[in-house]
């Protein structure tokens, strides 16, 4: 037994780590990215055997750990939860096969959005998958639930989903942590026919885990993480909390006169049980719940309507957004806390911004620049820190979607009669999901210019390596099938401006497709090798 | 001995209000304190306004969030960016925040009237962060100026600070350490009640 600080993604980590895991797949995305760098440097500085990797994608990463699952040994996939879109075929199937080494899939929501482009609500997944989720609401259930999802996976032979939320992944508090167990060899699965998506099979596999949810549904109803409290002597309103709701009421709880009835669900499925005793017990309930009102939804086949309801479904708290202690507060019926005041609303705000000396301030500056030849033109952008070419000085983009989907809406663009189109990506996000769109605007040629902004890096996440190197970018750009003619590669620097608006405006001109590669390593990047070396 | 702080943390990306937190939660476990403390990572780091919820405790902490009217410190690296969380301050809570704006923004508003602002509340103090952090030797030690004095305001015991400071920067070597440290006592001193312009 140890104490440690630790970030709420260490807690999960550190959880893992201590399970007996042997290979942990993730790609990066904010609020998850520490979880994998912290086994990472885990790995390193204890000369563990555990293997912790980064891959192209979600997707890839997924796959890999359900090999490592069929091969028999614990493993851990971690993503944010735009992230869990791109790997959902993956995710999808793996339920219905029998998982072997337990798989857990460690995946992050941004209610808020902090650092993200919507707040999407992992828990509707798992619900999608039929499988178990834990949603931890402190570092020490973080930790204690990794641990017993790992058993959970092995024991109903499923994948397990932990989700955390910005606030768990980004705060620090102490975490006991138990000892570490070795990683254990399950033996590689013998039985094929359950580890085969094919629908004569799929069929079997899908009507054994329809049978498992009653199994499912009793262990959440026995699961310390699911605690009701009954108080018979107050009828006016129960409460029921998921996630991080669950700390709010808390912060709160010693101002209200009396303790209401408590139902908190940290396990899912829904222990529909504990509810159904709850609402026995009260006149009126409220739901307090971080992320989409999951459970106050499903109330209604539980409870048939029969108490009133309070929660994000009839205004009593935010549907948008995060909660937090004051505006749970309001709505279990508690007074505002008095405060000083402000006036912050007549502040200008301050938006996040390239850094100074950023290389794709350069390669902006120079598309603007050459996109003031046309009458109209387009530009679609990508996910990562050259989003942020949205906002003004560049105000350089005119639509942005999801990782990848600057190239192949640019060529949609394009084929729908749109002249001087042009697609902006970075390396990172080119290669976990641009490429399959080249491969798309290759085949037809389609009329567009593909900027790929080349810093050698994942920099928003913080500097993680990209999968591979400049130069093999190239040769996957070649090899998608692009004309060698069309491919330019430009050093952006502010001394070669002039000459790099030149070759964007030639490269535009051209009817058919190209690419042009601007290359500069991230300020960020280079810090980082000059404080190595040192 | 205070069993409960409260502090918002606020400043601009890149201005070191993490590695604030960071001296900060390490001292309090040395003094048997357990801490929550919420900090923003990712696109918001990026020259963005940053805050961060820090509470310490000798008991429970349900909440990773402080709730508004409940801060017994503001401490600011900017002066603009303290304005942004008056609110989170209790009845008597204290506004601590660097004099030096920090303009990435074309909007910035008039400086004058936001120290104005700053001191028309009842406790505050704005510290000339840069000032002393260049008599310390280092420049980037004005995040430690600021620990130093926000570690006026709390019974959190000095070695602590002291020895959090050592761990926070031990593979920086030496020099820094001392220019850090030194940074931490004037700051202490610059918000002491003894110092100049003290209590309104």
């Amino acid at each position: 037994m140890s104490e440690m600080l630790v970030l709420g993604d260490e807690a999960l980590a550190l959880g893992a780590i201590d399970a007996g895991l042997a290979v942990a797949y993730g790609y990066p995305g904010t609020p998850s990215t520490e979880i994998l760098e912290y086994i990472q440097r885990y790995t390193n500085k204890n000369e563990s055997e555990i293997i912790a990797r980064w891959c192209t994608n979600e997707k890839t990463a997924y796959e890999g750990s359900v090999g490592v699952s069929y091969a028999g040994k614990r493993s851990l996939v971690t993503m944010k939860h735009v992230g869990l879109n791109v790997a959902a075929d993956a995710f999808m199937n793996s339920a219905l096969i029998e998982i072997n080494g337990g798989l857990v899939l460690a995946v992050a929501d941004d209610p808020g959005m902090h650092s993200s482009q919507n707040e999407q609500d992992s828990r509707y997944f798992a619900d999608f998958a039929r499988i178990m989720c834990f949603e931890p609401r402190n570092h020490q259930e973080a930790y204690d639930m990794t641990i017993e999802a790992f058993h959970i996976s092995e024991l109903f032979h499923i994948p397990v989903m932990l989700k955390l939320v910005t606030r768990l992944s980004h705060s620090r508090s102490i975490i006991t942590r138990n000892k570490t167990l070795p990683v254990t060899d399950l033996g590689t699965a013998t039985d094929k026919l359950k580890w085969m998506s094919l629908p004569a099979l799929s069929r079997g596999n899908w009507k054994n885990l329809l049978n498992q949810q009653e199994e499912f549904e009793q262990y959440s109803v026995n699961s310390s993480f699911n605690k009701l409290s009954l108080n018979k002597d107050f009828k006016n309103f129960g409460v029921i909390t998921t996630g991080l709701g669950s700390n709010y009421y808390l912060e709160n709880l010693e101002d209200l006169p009396i303790k209401p009835s408590h139902l908190h669900i940290g396990v899912y499925p829904v222990p529909a049980e504990l509810i159904k005793k709850l609402a026995q017990n009260v006149d009126s309930l409220i739901v307090v719940e971080e992320g989409y009102p999951f459970v106050e939804k499903m109330l209604n086949g539980i409870i048939k309507d029969t108490l009133p309801v309070h929660g994000k479904m009839n205004g009593a708290l935010p549907a948008f957004g995060e909660l937090n202690p004051d505006n749970v507060r309001v709505a279990i019926g508690l007074e505002e806390r008095k405060n000083q005041g402000s006036d912050s609303t007549s502040l200008p705000g301050r938006p996040p911004q390239l850094c100074a000396g950023c290389p794709h301030t350069d390669s902006f500056r120079a598309l603007n620049v050459a996109l003031e030849n046309y009458d109209t033109h387009i530009v679609t952008g990508d996910i990562g820190c050259y989003a942020l070419g949205a906002l003004p000085p560049h105000s350089a983009l005119d639509a942005l979607l999801c990782m990848g989907a600057s190239i192949g809406m640019a060529r949609g663009a394009s084929e729908a009669g749109r002249k001087n189109v042009v697609a902006s990506i970075g390396d990172s996000t080119f290669l976990h999901s641009g490429v399959t769109a080249l491969i798309d605007a290759a085949s037809t040629n389609t009329n567009m210019t593909l900027i790929i902004m080349d810093n050698s890096t994942t920099a928003m996440t913080g500097m993680q390596d990209t999968i591979m190197t400049s130069p093999m970018i190239k040769n996957i750009v070649l090899a998608c099938g692009v004309d060698p003619d069309h491919l330019r590669e430009l050093k952006v620097l502010p001394k070669n401006h002039d000459e790099n608006t030149k070759t964007i405006k030639e490269e535009i001109d051209y009817e058919g497709l190209s690419v042009i590669i601007t290359l500069r390593e991230c300020i960020h990047v280079v810090g980082k090798i000059r404080g190595e070396i040192k | 001995m205070a069993d409960k702080y409260d502090i918002i943390l606020s400043g601009v990306g890149g201005q070191g209000v993490l590695s604030v937190a960071a001296v900060i939660s390490i001292a309090a476990m040395k003094d048997g304190y357990t801490l929550r403390q919420s900090e923003v990572h990712g696109m918001a780091q990026r020259g963005g306004a940053v805050l961060a919820h820090m509470r310490v405790s000798k008991t429970t902490i349900a909440s990773d969030l402080i709730p508004k009217g409940s801060a017994e410190v503001v401490l600011s690296m900017e002066p603009m960016e303290a304005l942004r969380y008056v609110d989170f301050l209790k009845p008597g809570g204290k506004l601590i925040s660097a004099a030096a704006p920090y303009e990435n923004i074309p909007n910035y508003p008039d400086l004058d009237m936001i120290h104005e602002k700053i001191n028309s509340l009842k406790s505050s103090r704005i510290i000339d962060a840069k000032a002393i952090a260049k008599e310390s030797g280092t420049m980037k030690a004005v995040n430690m100026v600021m620990v130093g004095a926000l570690s006026a305001e709390l019974d959190i015991r000095k070695e602590s600070i002291i020895a959090a400071i050592k761990e926070k920067f031990a593979l920086k070597g030496e020099k820094i350490i001392e220019a850090n440290l030194k940074a931490f006592e004037l700051g202490r001193i610059s918000n002491s009640n003894k110092a100049e312009g003290a209590e309104k």
